[in-house]
């Protein structure tokens, strides 16, 4: 057994910890997620050293200074481009993005769709609490609309993105839902988002207790989760409610509707199939609820295999290395027209 | 010299004339539609009087406009290029022969044009339509008004649809080789070699036999013209340069930077990453470098400016170096970063290549106007070192200098060009074989706890003591895992930390770091021949940039007139080297031409309390020599109370 393997396997959660305070507000639910984090890595098989958190801006971003990895708590809005980066010239790394509804959204909008789009080999855990809460309470680009905040006393008028339909939009090749209330259904979604190649995107619906609390009780509180959730599971009918009782299914109207099952019956209950390359249907699950008041489909949307971009970049270099030699400077400075001026 | 329309130019003088003159030196300005081909044309004359072995530098200057509208003032671009049989040091103040393909581009270019320059004219093009395009009423050949002017006329369209009627191409089709009709005339006039051009043609159209087949013929047609038309009443030929021994190229200020940094990250052991966005007239070194991946080069077109030096930077955390390239406005975007990355304390290089500003300013057009920006633009106390390059050969060093320093001190450092030394050209003496120094990066491979045989933890901001740079450990590396970022760190564990004693603490040694970059800096020199026997000049020139080669021709000059004068340049803009304030104090006079309107000047005055004087220009154009020579003069004659009559003022 090598050290690195030996390392990977006695690890615990503690061995992820670092030895800084945790200074998020009590009961916030960036807590549950660190937890989550800390007791899944142990089970990955990686090493410490092999892992990488790099955040932007917000409350969701301190968090690399919790793990005991590398990290880079970076600059509002850009963690995507700098992880990209990183995770480019380093194909021996997991390289993960955590950032929040504002900073990812908002001020890093355009370089968290074009990691994305370009399937660069990251795992961005985007914390959605629908409120700006560093900044101690300003509606974020997913606040509902008329939400009401310091900076919108009268009520926000900005149509809110679905971070979902974004990232399926910006044809991204894994894209999931969960919450920080299911430890369980974490732990699993965030080892589907780390095993896949290429940019896994997940958002975590987190509760900010102080700015806005309950934001998602509608559909995650323990009372009302069984009738609220929808779990997408490969292969299986997309079936809830505590006998699962109700479905969805693909309309004549070209439309996705919520049923009862026994009223449609059980097989016109649309099967999921996160593989199904054409994303349109997943696309169509992501607006199924409106906002997190309706049943909301969580778990893998979309798993499709593209190769990552970073492995596009080095099998370039390689390609060109393979036909033309490594690099010799003195030839290349001779490259083009040269002359030369003998000794008077 | 009286003008000469050569039309009827009589036999007899012709013959004897028809003997080539030497002249020592020949500045030539080809200018046509921004789609005649004009810089291809002012390349291949550029390159053909490079392998004859004549020192060379040229101007390249053209519309921001990809395709302006034809025929107008707008859309003129224009290539000039100075050869001598001497030592040059600019692409020369004003033509002695201008070639111009239309109406426009004599409009747009004769107020340059030295006293008694020839003109090449493309008869063909001097149509009404074409003539009112350029807003002339008249046809300035018929109004006297290129009385001063040694003009030539030959109709160029016609003479190259002609010769390419063997290709069976269209007239239309035909007509577009005619810039290789005047570059074959023009090399026949001056005596150039044509095979440099020869074989760039065969290789530039390999993919279309059709357009190589039209361009030589139009090239030979061109060259057969001034051989037979006996229109010229002479050739000329201006013999090559005395050079220091040693392989030579031609090269463009943005190719030898390009090959610098991936130079310096060859001779450091590690992959050079590029981050960036295209930009003009930055572009040109993500084209370069794109092309060299068998140097193991990344080159990442990124979404914006920001995620350009956000890769770079991200690149420079897993041990890479980290470069990112722009211009004026991606250097405003990418600030923020740059501050990240002094609070990191990584190596990353940021090249500007500047252009005239505000704003998007003039994109083709050069300045040195962000000195004080990348200086000073950051909010909070970011100090980052800066280096310039002076000519665009030497961009290849001061590239490999802005690496040496970002890798031994754990920092941005910017690197500052120019548009003129983007696409500016010279004649560069290449490092003999195996000559670069090698660079260390230094990886922190252990735990210093571990190397001190205890177990304490990693100190990520523990400083080396003679550079006070922090340790460069890499993800990967078992038992260094650490933390960064931008909030303020505790000094040595790299902490968050808001103590103030601490803040204070680590903006002194950020602070000290940089400046001690000046440590292992060249003392700056100073040219200053009557210094060795005990008679320094009242006066001495500081440059930096691309002044340097208007800077140093017009102390030639001044020389010349057995005037006394100093001139010194700067490299390093930050920090500066170490004796610059010995230097300035031993002379009563100081000018500083600059670009701009005064902020290098700004920099010393602040620095070392000297009066220094600026001279500001703000044109878009580099300085001709004549303005820098007259400045001299002014203050050595004791006239610096005057106010200047150009419109280019000075400063302060």
């Amino acid at each position: 057994m090598t050290t690195a393997e030996a390392r990977v396997q006695l690890t615990t959660r503690k061995d992820w910890s670092s030895d800084q305070e945790v200074r998020w507000c009590p009961g916030c639910g960036d807590y549950s997620i660190l937890a989550a984090v800390q007791l899944l890595l142990p089970e990955l098989g990686v090493a410490r050293e092999n892992t990488v958190f790099v955040s932007g801006i917000g409350c969701a971003a301190r968090f690399p200074y919790y793990m005991s990895t590398y990290g880079m708590h970076s600059i509002h809005g850009r963690a995507p481009a700098i992880a990209t980066g990183l995770a480019v010239s380093r194909p021996d790394l997991d390289v993960w993005v955590v950032t929040g509804d504002g900073d990812a959204l908002s001020i890093g909008g355009n370089h968290l769709i074009h990691a994305l789009r370009r399937n660069v080999n990251l795992t961005i855990l985007m914390f959605n609490n629908q409120i700006y809460g560093l900044t101690k309470g300003q509606f974020s680009p997913t606040s509902e609309q008329g939400k009401v905040t310091k900076s919108t006393p009268f009520g926000s008028l900005d149509m809110p993105f679905n971070p979902l339909s974004v990232a399926i939009g910006a044809e991204a090749t894994f894209v999931a839902r969960t919450h920080d209330l299911d430890r369980k259904h974490m732990m699993e979604t965030l080892r589907r988002a780390h095993d896949h190649k290429g940019a896994a995107f997940v958002e975590i619906y987190q509760n900010c207790n102080v700015f806005n609390d309950g934001a998602f009780a509608a559909v995650n509180a323990k009372e009302h989760r069984e009738e609220m959730l929808v779990p997408l599971v490969h292969g299986e009918p997309i079936r809830f409610g505590a006998d699962r009782e109700r479905g969805v299914v693909l309309g004549r109207d070209g439309q996705l509707a919520v049923v009862d099952v026994a009223e449609v019956g059980e097989d016109a209950i649309l099967v999921h199939d996160e593989l199904r390359e054409n994303p349109s249907l997943a696309f169509m699950l992501s607006r199924l609820a409106r906002g997190p008041f309706e049943p909301t489909p969580i778990g893998v949307f979309r798993a499709v295999e593209r190769p990552d971009y970073g492995a596009l970049v080095r099998e370039q270099v390689a390609a060109v290395q393979a036909r033309r030699g490594s690099g010799d400077i003195d030839a290349l400075l001779r490259s083009g027209a040269t002359w030369v001026v003998d000794e008077a | 010299m009286t003008s000469t329309v050569e039309h009827d130019s009589d036999g007899v003088g012709r013959v004897a004339a028809r003997q080539p003159q030497t002249i020592d030196s020949l500045v030539v300005r080809f200018a046509g539609d921004s789609g005649d081909g004009m810089q291809v044309v002012g390349d291949q004359f550029t390159a053909e009087s490079a392998l004859f072995g004549n020192d060379l530098a040229t101007l390249p200057s053209f519309p921001a406009e990809i395709r302006a509208p034809a025929g107008t003032l707008a859309g003129v671009s224009a290539f000039q290029v100075q050869i001598a049989d001497h030592e040059i040091s600019t692409p020369g103040d004003t033509p002695t022969v201008l070639v111009a393909m239309n109406p426009a581009a004599l409009r747009a270019n004769l107020g340059d044009l030295a006293a008694g320059a020839t003109l090449v004219l493309n008869a063909d093009a001097f149509d009404e339509r074409s003539l009112a395009k350029a807003g002339y009423g008249v046809d300035p050949r018929s109004d006297g008004s290129l009385g001063g002017f040694r003009v030539y006329e030959v109709p160029m369209t016609t003479l190259t649809v002609e010769a390419c009627k063997p290709t069976g191409a269209k007239p239309r089709d035909a007509e577009r080789s005619k810039n290789f009709f005047a570059l074959g005339l023009v090399s026949w006039l001056y005596h150039r070699p044509l095979e440099s051009t020869l074989d760039f043609v065969a290789r530039r159209y390999a993919a279309r036999p059709a357009v190589v087949e039209a361009n030589l013929l139009a090239l030979r047609a061109g060259w057969n013209f001034g051989e037979t038309a006996e229109l010229f009443e002479s050739s000329y030929e201006v013999p090559p340069t005395t050079f220091a021994p040693g392989t030579y190229a031609n090269v463009t200020g943005n190719t030898a930077l390009a090959w610098g940094l991936v130079a310096a990250a060859h001779q450091a052991g590690i992959a050079l990453f590029l981050g960036s966005y295209p930009i003009t007239p930055a572009s040109d070194i993500l084209h370069e470098l794109a092309k060299h991946k068998q140097f193991g080069v990344t080159t990442f077109q990124a979404e914006d400016e920001i995620a350009g030096v956000g890769a770079a930077l991200g690149a420079a955390f897993g041990g890479a170096l980290g470069v990112t390239t722009t211009s004026g406005p991606g250097i405003d975007l990418k600030s923020e970063t740059i501050g990240l990355a002094v609070s990191l304390e990584l190596p990353l290089v940021v090249v500007d290549v500047q252009r005239g500003g505000p704003s998007t300013g003039l994109p083709t057009k050069t300045e040195q106007a962000d000195l004080l920006a990348v200086m000073y633009g950051r909010h909070g106390e970011a100090p980052v070192p800066i280096v310039a390059a002076k000519t665009p050969s030497h961009c290849f060093a001061a590239a490999f200098e802005a690496v040496r320093i970002a890798l031994t001190y754990r920092t941005p450092v910017y690197l500052l060009s120019d548009g003129y030394l983007a696409n500016g050209s010279e004649p560069w003496l290449l490092p003999e074989p195996g000559s670069l120094p090698v660079l260390d990066p230094g990886f922190a491979t252990a735990r210093m706890g571990e190397v001190a045989g205890s177990d304490g933890p990693f100190l990520p901001y523990e400083r080396d003591p003679e550079t006070l740079a922090r340790p460069w450990a890499l993800p990967g590396t078992p038992g260094l895992e650490h933390r960064i970022g931008g909030i303020e760190k505790a000094d040595r564990t790299g902490d968050v930390s808001y103590d103030p004693a601490n803040h204070s603490k680590m903006v002194h040694l950020r602070a000290a770091k940089v400046a001690g970059v000046a440590k292992g800096i060249p003392p700056v020199e100073v040219d200053d021949p009557g210094a060795e026997i005990g008679e320094p000049a009242p006066l001495l020139v500081l440059g930096w940039g691309s002044s340097y080669g208007a800077i140093t021709a017009a102390v030639r000059r001044l020389r010349v007139r057995g005037r006394a004068v100093a001139q010194a340049h700067l490299v390093h803009l930050h920090p500066f080297p170490a004796n610059l304030g010995e230097v300035l104090s031993r002379y009563p006079k100081v000018l500083v031409p600059e670009t701009n309107l005064g902020q290098l000047v700004k920099m010393v005055r602040a620095e070392f309390l000297v009066d220094a004087v600026g001279l500001g220009k703000v044109a878009g154009t580099p300085f001709r020599i004549a303005e820098i020579e007259g400045e001299m003069l002014r203050l050595l004659d004791g006239d610096i109370a005057g106010v200047s009559d150009r419109d280019e003022g000075v400063q302060p």
